[in-house]
């Protein structure tokens, strides 16, 4: 199972340098898709089906917003010049990202290995959650119950960004003095 | 918008009662099996975009108006801040899991869990009403041609 | 730890994509990117071996092992939150090429009017 969890993870890889560096715009969404895919099939992978079925909805709505956007205004990425800002540009980009893997492989030596987590503060919500809320679904248990307000901030959050959506996309706007 | 060919308009007239009744058995089984809210909520607004995909944006207007959206929206959030606060009314904290829990109702049962079946129907209409709202305004419904 | 490192890996890709890219629509499909990234390390720190998805049936034995419940109810959260954030981004390109008819961030410099 571990060698099925790094192949998925080489094809997210290579499926986000395609979406990324695609001239089409088109081709470059559809990459993105196969990211959220693989993506789930992990999710099962790591014993997590609450996750998979939430996952693999909302890639789909959100493949098809992207696409209805790109098809809307232009296809194909206009954007390239050669030239010296470029090349400065990507050079400075790559001392940034090699700093950070450098630190970041230097703090995941402190992590515990894969496959055996610390369980400190879940060791209580599993042994005293089916007799605390009665209920059996112990995630369903912790949104709810334990850390109820996460999930009340969550609410508001969703509720806020469909007003926003909508205010910025209606026909009437702001007329000139 | 227009609609599609006769072949996926019947395909879809078939597969969309099963994928609501999906839905609805994964929101309310929240406390019993893999799901809750979140994943019963999303599944029943991918039921409504298909409908949405498959005949036209008029035909399905006439089932789903814009108002059914927007009501069912804010009444999702308000019953869920309403269960949060029927801990307060009663003396305790707020979000207290008040309803029968184990001792009239069964635990496996449908009947359980007190407060969290109330909860996970709330999120799901919730979240059902905001995800086919986000899909009209920015997929379906025409740019304006000039500011 | 190398899936962490690859994890890891991932996230700065969609990084590299938000601070170097001049589409808007790269800058938002990088961005998605280190959502997903997010997502999957934190699912990976609470796996655990041999365990089974944290629901109690009936007929159990004594001696279950489960998977950490606690990273999974945050990552449910967070993955309807980001697709909040990916609609209002999505609204915001919409409304910038209706004016300016480009998605180059290069030409998008006007404040006013």
């Amino acid at each position: 199972m571990f060698i099925i969890l790094v192949l998925l993870l080489v094809l997210m890889i290579l499926g986000a340098i395609v979406a990324l560096e695609s001239r089409d715009l088109l081709s470059g969404i559809i990459s993105l898709g196969i990211i959220g895919f693989a993506l789930t099939v992990i999710f099962l992978l790591l014993q997590a089906p609450d996750l998979a079925i939430v996952q693999i909805v909302i890639e789909t709505i959100t493949l098809v917003i992207l696409i209805a956007a790109v098809l809307k205004t232009t296809k194909t990425d206009t954007t390239d010049e050669i030239g010296l800002p470029k090349m400065t540009l990507w050079l400075i980009g790559l001392a940034f990202i090699v700093i950070f893997l450098i630190s970041a492989y230097k703090s995941c030596q402190h992590l515990p290995e894969f496959g055996s987590p610390v369980l400190r503060m879940a060791q209580y919500y599993i042994d005293q959650g089916f007799a605390v809320t009665g209920a059996s679904n112990l995630v369903a248990a912790v949104i709810l119950d334990f850390r109820g307000y996460d999930t009340l901030g969550e609410a508001t959050v969703l509720f806020t960004s469909v007003a926003g959506v909508i205010a910025v996309l209606r026909k009437v706007g702001r007329t000139r003095p | 918008m227009r609609g599609m060919t006769i072949i996926v308009k019947r395909i879809t007239q078939l597969m969309t009662p099963s994928i609501f009744l999906l839905g609805v058995y994964v929101i309310l089984h929240g406390h019993l099996t893999p799901g809750g809210g979140f994943a019963g909520g999303v599944l029943i607004a991918g039921a409504f975009v298909l409908m949405v995909l498959a005949f036209g944006l008029e035909e399905t207007k006439s089932e789903i108006h814009k108002w059914h959206v927007s009501f069912s929206e804010s009444l999702g959030i308000f019953l869920f801040w309403f269960l949060a606060v029927l801990g307060l009314i009663q003396g305790t904290y707020l979000f207290y899991n008040m309803l029968a829990k184990g001792v009239v109702a069964i635990p496996g049962r449908l009947f359980s869990a007190g407060i969290i079946p109330l909860c996970n129907l709330a999120i799901g209409i919730e979240v059902a009403a905001a995800l086919y709202a986000i899909f009209l305004t920015l997929a379906v419904l025409k740019m304006v041609e000039k500011l | 730890m190398i899936l962490y490192i690859l994890s890891i890996l991932l996230f700065v890709i969609g990084l590299y994509g938000v601070l170097v890219k001049r589409n808007l629509i790269k800058i938002i499909i990088g961005l998605m990117i280190v959502e997903y990234a997010v997502n999957l390390f934190f699912t990976l720190i609470g796996y655990r071996n041999g365990g089974t998805p944290p629901i109690i049936t009936k007929g159990m034995g004594e001696q279950i092992v489960f998977v950490d419940p606690l990273p999974q109810a945050l990552v449910l959260t967070a993955i309807v939150i980001g697709l909040g954030t990916t609609a209002l981004l999505v609204s915001f390109a919409v409304r910038i090429y209706e004016k300016y008819n480009t998605f180059d961030v290069r030409k998008i410099r006007k404040l006013r009017g």
